[in-house]
């Protein structure tokens, strides 16, 4: 009887130290890009703690390059997400709400540009473009986005489609509301908390993408993009900003979105 | 008399997506079957499509040691994120009570650094002499010449953390679900903590280890960010390959061929993990 107590004592603490030591392993490159951020610069690459430094934080476009390339980034970003959850959402509905000739097809499509790995996508994108002469660039990069932002969206968009409840729709159609009109009022308020969701996830791709950016760029340059280029050469310590700022903008993002979605639960009593 | 109405609706919500998904997915991967069985290249004269499926011979020969390595870095890094995740799903689920929602947060954490600042900040903590190897080489604890960067070691453990919510999340929904119910009939039939988990539990978690690991297993083998910026010139992956055949030396076919072969590859790796798993495995 005592051992199995004493088992019982060591897999519970052995459960907790594990969870923790992973809880440290997954916060511990956040911890030190912040503190990075805040390093006093000597050398070209500073990985080293020489000081207390605000610097980088109070001119963080002092690099070169480094605040077209965000521009550059935030711009595509926020085009993309917006076309892509406009496309994505439409399929969802189409997808959901009737059938269709091709919507199976469809489904293994989509599957498949979520499963192949970014360098196929990427290397097989650059070859079509170059194959058809199309200069790569901003416009190239902005297709190549949208294309992998469209699945995702997509996939979020139907599990909430399915999820509600239809009778709803059927209601106000009895009651003589328009296809429109019922998409309009009570489906598209319904499903706004996962296009909201779909949308910032893919925000969030297109400025964190850098694989198939890559391939697609041409001369164009974003902070992804910047990032790999400078690595090779200094490491100014205004990276480790940008990434701190980009960091807690998606930080407080989530979490708004997470609290606006729970509250709007709670008062309609869905919870 | 019947009338066959075609509802056009769907077909032009779907339009856009479909027509997207077809012009810049499913036309690039077929231009890129053709590019691999083309001889030539894009600076000298073009190139030709003249079913030289050799390219695919020689791609295999020229690069099996990547094709490898990539295969065995993907593993070893999976199962490290299965490793490290699981536990910490666990404790979520069990233990997390009301917290449980503050305890996912750091499960996604790695989406929310930039990919590439997230990589640039392992080079600075295993840096030969930043915080980690540093301190412990100050205190006497490591040799001073000792290093981790450039190594395997950095590559596999920078891989699992990439992909970990990959891995954790669908062990996660498939922790969620188990009925308490089940876990109280365990210990009243005097399971102990460990028998419950390792006949209750863990069966009935599988499905979720298994997409996870799936879900982890095929980025991980195509990345080549981390095995450039974290691992040695000497053992990059397969990835590399593709990526400096493409934009550096610019010989498309046979990198094509590789491209194309990694997609089989990982097709066929696949489909034998999920024979292995049994089939219960992927209905559960």
């Amino acid at each position: 009887m005592k051992t199995a107590k004493l088992g019982r004592f060591f897999s519970y603490h052995l459960l907790t130290a594990a969870a923790g030591l992973s809880v440290l392993f997954l916060l511990a490159p956040i911890g030190m890009m912040i503190a990075l951020s805040f390093n006093q610069v000597i050398g070209r690459f500073d990985f080293v703690w020489h000081g207390f430094s605000a610097a980088a934080w109070l001119h963080p476009f002092a690099v070169d390059g480094l605040l077209p390339a965000l521009e550059i980034s935030i711009v595509l970003a926020v085009i993309v997400a917006t076309i892509a959850t406009s496309i994505g959402t439409a399929l969802a509905y189409a997808q959901v709400r009737y059938k269709f000739i091709g919507s199976g097809a469809l489904d293994l499509i989509l599957l498949l540009t979520v499963a192949t790995p970014e360098v196929i996508i990427g290397s097989a994108l650059l070859d079509l473009f170059v194959g058809f002469q199309v200069e790569t660039g901003v416009i190239t990069m902005f297709i190549s986005h949208v294309m992998f932002d469209i699945a995702f969206v997509t996939i979020m968009v139907k599990s909430r489609l399915r999820d509600f409840d239809i009778t709803l729709e059927h209601a106000a159609m009895d009651l003589g509301a328009t296809p429109a009109l019922v998409f309009r009022r009570i489906t598209l308020p319904l499903i706004m908390p996962s296009i909201v969701a779909a949308g910032l996830l893919a925000l969030v791709l297109s400025l964190d993408d850098f694989i198939i950016s890559m391939f697609v760029s041409g001369q164009v340059v974003t902070f992804p993009l910047f990032v790999w280029g400078t690595a090779r050469i200094a490491m100014p310590a205004q990276i480790y900003v940008i990434g701190t700022a980009i960091f807690l903008t998606l930080t407080a993002a989530l979490f708004t979105t997470f609290f606006v979605d729970q509250r709007r639960a709670r008062r309609m009593g869905l919870t | 008399m019947t009338i066959r109405r075609i509802n056009l609706s769907p077909y032009l919500l779907a339009l856009p997506g479909a027509a997207w998904l077809a012009v810049f997915f499913l036309l690039p991967i077929s231009r890129q079957v053709v590019t691999s069985l083309s001889e030539g290249s894009i600076d000298d004269g073009g190139m030709n499509f003249t079913w030289h499926w050799q390219n695919y011979l020689d791609a295999a020969q020229q690069f099996a040691p990547w094709f490898i390595r990539s295969f065995e870095y993907a593993a070893i890094g999976t199962g490290l994120a299965i490793l490290i995740g699981y536990p910490l799903a666990y404790f979520i689920v069990f233990r997390g009570g009301k917290y449980r929602t503050i305890l996912l947060f750091p499960v996604i954490v790695p989406f929310l650094i930039t990919y590439l600042v997230r990589t640039v900040s392992w080079q600075a903590l295993l840096a030969d002499d930043g915080i980690i190897l540093g301190t412990m080489k100050h205190l006497g604890m490591l040799p001073d010449g000792a290093y981790v960067l450039g190594t395997t070691t950095a590559v596999v453990f920078a891989l699992a953390y990439n992909f970990l919510p990959f891995a954790v999340l669908p062990i996660y929904v498939s922790l969620d679900r188990i009925d308490p119910a089940l876990l109280r009939a365990a210990a009243d039939l005097y399971a102990n903590p460990l028998t419950t988990f390792r006949r209750i539990v863990l069966p009935l978690s599988l499905p979720g280890v298994f997409a996870g690991s799936i879900l982890t297993f095929i980025p991980a083998a195509g990345d080549f960010v981390n095995a450039m910026m974290l691992g040695s010139p000497q053992r990059q992956m397969i990835g590399n390959v593709i990526q400096s055949r493409y934009l550096v030396t610019l010989d498309y076919p046979l990198a094509a061929a590789a491209s194309l072969a990694l997609m089989f590859l990982m097709i066929v790796a696949v489909t034998l993990y999920a024979r292995l798993f049994g089939t219960e495995g992927l209905t559960g």
